[in-house]
């Protein structure tokens, strides 16, 4: 029998890969623990090892190949005694060979609808003239701390990981080589105690900006970001503010388990003093990145670790942000709003894309940022399209759904042909296995039953 | 606690002397007024009061200059007071009206002045540790040579977030004197039943950080130790730690019936070590100054605790309108 070499996924929202280096070459005998290539994902640069023992049939995938998907077929071993025969059946069509072994290849990754700006998208509104270049969010972050801290020596960059390391998530890459120690500050795991000094120093004038490696590890610094950053402008009569931004990614990842997947928009979007932001695309999570840096008051920015790999076009060469508080209509519709944000986005763009071969026309909004919240454009909306269905990776409880859906109450009770229907994630922690995580999570199909449902279809 | 103290002829002048018991004189009165307002009704929710501790700040005070920033838990008068803050703007924010020093909306707890760097006035037991740390940070990040004071008390000193703190102020040598007011009592539980080492000076030693147990009812002794620390961290040595030994005569605040100690403990301390009695004592010793002085001082301070009774209670209640003021700059 011989070996099949697939593709590794080097970490939990990997999809796919370069392979930058073959370490081994044809005929040769390689044993357990050898290095046998170099992969790039979009975070780093990785070493694979050899499991197994044998010697190399046959390298599958050449050395350079770009975006060689997770399970992919890369290398064949042969085992003791075998020749080259012995790879005739698998050789010819890996991508089968490797669906073989593992029936769900990260599939419980939500991936990019292929056309998000279809017929009835909407265009942000740039001037005339501006150019626009491909970014990853996770390029967008970064080039957004950057260029303020360029422009503004008291704003610095501090957490766990985020200097030698380059990130936990490569959010901060290169920074430390043009910042220096003094600006890109790696701190112990400590987050109770780093997020209070960051807050200490942002009341002496600083502009801190605290990555949580992911705000499940920000429970520990809670208190600071409440009732020591969020309150003490109120407590001190306007005296003393608190200029701070907690960022990081939110949310579930992949196959992380409980204690690592879990929605904090709502917890942070019910307190006062605290702006939050949850962006979904690359332009916005520079732009909204931007203002936070730039904002008097302290800001959660809950990014997320599966659309930091995702790719926009943002803008080049202007110095681009987006305010606070005003949502962004991705898609134009008559039937239907679809109100999201962060990750939300995703499965609300592939439903209303679905929702146009069901004849129905599906306007969907994108609230950006949580606190402040702009529900005008909701309520705007549903007055036109009389119907709303919100969605979230959050818990219903006490959801951001659960707050729209009472405002549109209150204020387009009367435009309302359909009760409000809030798509979330399930009241249960989020288990491990990957049938059961998908089955946690919203999903494009419930949101499109949804639609329909509000429809009357 | 060490035993009662022999007068010593300390190494100050008169003026410095003077200007302690003035200080601590002032804190002493402010707190009593506060009490008995409180007791009328005028003073609502939380009412920590420092008295016995004055010798802590007044001595600590006396060690720092322009642009030295101080933090401390929610027994925070004593502290506003001996940095310079308007007695008439603390009084005002303990009853609440529009003349406080947050215009109402802090209280006892939540006070603050950029002005004097007085950073708070915070409520949740430690919190100010780690945000000391951060003025402290700020200083090391400007590249000048401010210190922070970041006060804390017996029970604070109990966690977690004081060691992470630590940890960072010394792997970092933040200029920060981290004091530790011990005043025996965390509520009402004793040092004892608490801590597993009482010696709380050493709590820094794990993290490399030096540590000295100061008498803190002697302000010549904490203004001694301070200076030590400060010096220490001035000079970019890094972070200090001042354990404060110290006692507060009344309860853990105003609705503590204080049971778990007996009245003659505190009457004892009160009696023997009060800090305020030792520099009249060692004023009046030295025969400088004789008993008229300190009675026209003592009248002086009277003055200026009326006047800030009357200002906190004849100063209006904030304007409605505040309810929705301040939550964003």
């Amino acid at each position: 029998m011989t070996i099949e070499i697939l593709m590794p996924a080097l970490s939990p929202t990997m999809e796919e890969g370069n392979l930058a280096k073959w370490m081994i070459k044809e005929g040769d005998t390689v044993s357990s623990g050898d290095v046998i290539a170099e992969i790039e994902t979009d975070k780093a640069t990785m070493e694979v090892e050899a499991v197994d023992e044998g010697i190399v049939g046959k390298l599958v995938v050449a050395e350079g190949a770009e975006g060689v998907k997770v399970n992919e077929l890369i290398v064949i071993l042969l085992e003791d005694g075998e020749g080259a025969d012995a790879m005739n059946n698998i050789a010819s069509n890996p991508t089968d060979a490797s669906i073989a072994k593992n029936e769900q290849p990260m599939t419980a990754t939500p991936t990019m609808p292929k056309t998000p700006m279809a017929a009835a998208t909407v265009e942000p509104d740039f001037s005339p003239g501006t150019t626009f270049t491909k970014q990853t969010v996770r390029e967008a972050l970064r080039d957004a701390m950057s260029e303020e801290m360029r422009t503004n020596d008291n704003v610095f960059l501090m957490g766990e990981e985020v200097g030698q390391y380059q990130g936990a998530y490569k959010i901060s890459q290169g920074m430390l080589d043009e910042f220096g120690e003094r600006r890109v500050i790696d701190t112990p795991i400590t987050e109770h105690g780093f997020a209070g000094v960051a807050v200490g120093a942002a009341f002496a004038g600083l502009n801190p900006i605290v990555e949580f490696m992911t705000f499940n590890f920000a429970m520990q610094a809670i208190d600071h970001i409440i009732n020591s950053a969020a309150k003490t402008l109120y407590m001190s009569g306007g005296q003393m503010g608190c200029p701070i931004v907690f960022r990081g990614p939110n949310g579930a990842a992949a196959r992380v388990g409980a204690q690592h997947s879990q929605d904090y928009a709502a917890w942070y979007a019910q307190i006062p003093g605290l702006k939050v932001a949850m962006p979904y695309s690359a332009d916005d999570a520079k732009g909204l990145l931007k203002s936070a840096i730039r904002d008097p008051n302290p800001v959660v920015f809950l990014e997320n670790e599966i659309l930091y790999g995702k790719s926009f076009d943002v803008p080049e060469g202007i110095d681009h942000t987006v305010p606070f508080g005003q949502a962004r209509v991705w898609r134009e519709g008559s039937d239907v709003t679809i109100v999201s944000f962060g990750i939300g986005m995703t499965y609300a763009l592939e439903a209303a894309e679905a929702l146009v071969s069901e004849g129905i026309s599906a306007e969907v909004i994108d609230l950006r940022t949580l606190r402040p919240m702009d529900t005008e454009t909701v309520v705007r909306s549903v007055q036109k399209t009389n119907r709303c269905i919100t969605v979230e990776e959050g818990w219903p409880v006490s959801s951001i759904g659960s707050y729209i859906s009472s405002i549109i109450m209150q204020e387009a009770f009367d435009y309302l042909d359909a009760p409000v229907i809030t798509c979330t994630g399930k009241d249960v922690p989020m288990p491990y296995a990957a049938n059961l995580e998908k089955l946690a999570l919203v999903t494009t199909e419930e949101v499109v039953a949804a639609a329909k449902s509000v429809c009357y279809r | 606690m060490a035993a009662a103290r022999k007068p010593k002829k300390p190494n100050i002048n008169k003026d410095e002397l003077i200007g302690y018991y003035r200080d601590m004189l002032l804190i002493r009165r402010f707190e009593e007024k506060a009490g008995q307002l409180y007791g009328m009704g005028a003073i609502g929710g939380f009412c920590h009061l420092y008295i016995g501790q004055e010798a802590v700040v007044v001595g600590i005070e006396a060690c720092a200059k322009e642009g030295d920033q101080r933090i401390t838990s929610y027994r925070d008068h004593g502290h506003m007071l001996a940095c310079g803050m308007d007695p008439n703007g603390v009084m005002a924010e303990l009853t609440g009206r529009e003349g406080g020093y947050s215009r109402g909306k802090g209280g006892s707890m939540h006070m603050f002045s950029s002005e004097k760097n007085f950073y708070g006035g915070h409520g949740i037991v430690a919190a100010q540790v780690p945000l000391g740390a951060g003025l402290a940070f700020a200083n090391r990040y400007r590249g000048n040579d401010n210190v922070s004071f970041a006060y804390f008390g017996d029970g604070a000193a109990n966690q977690g977030q004081v060691y992470e703190t630590m940890n960072m102020a010394s792997l970092w040598k933040l200029p920060c004197i981290f004091v530790i007011e011990n005043n025996q009592y965390a509520m009402g539980t004793s040092l004892q039943r608490a801590s597993s080492t009482p010696a709380l000076f050493t709590r820094g030693a794990a993290f490399g950080i030096p540590g000295e147990a100061v008498d803190g009812m002697d302000v010549v002794a904490v203004k001694a130790a301070t200076e030590k620390a400060v010096d220490y961290a001035r000079s970019g040595e890094g972070p200090y730690v001042l354990e404060m030994n110290t006692y507060r005569y009344r309860g853990h605040s105003m609705s503590d019936p204080a049971k778990y100690r007996t009245r003659e403990e505190v009457q004892k301390m009160r009696a023997e070590r009060d800090a305020i009695d030792h520099v009249r004592d060692l004023l009046t010793a030295s025969g400088e100054v004789d008993e008229a002085d300190l009675k026209a001082i003592d009248k002086e301070i009277k003055v200026i605790v009326n006047e800030a009774a009357k200002f906190a209670q004849d100063s209006p209640e904030p304007a409605e309108a505040e309810l929705w003021t301040d939550i964003y700059a």
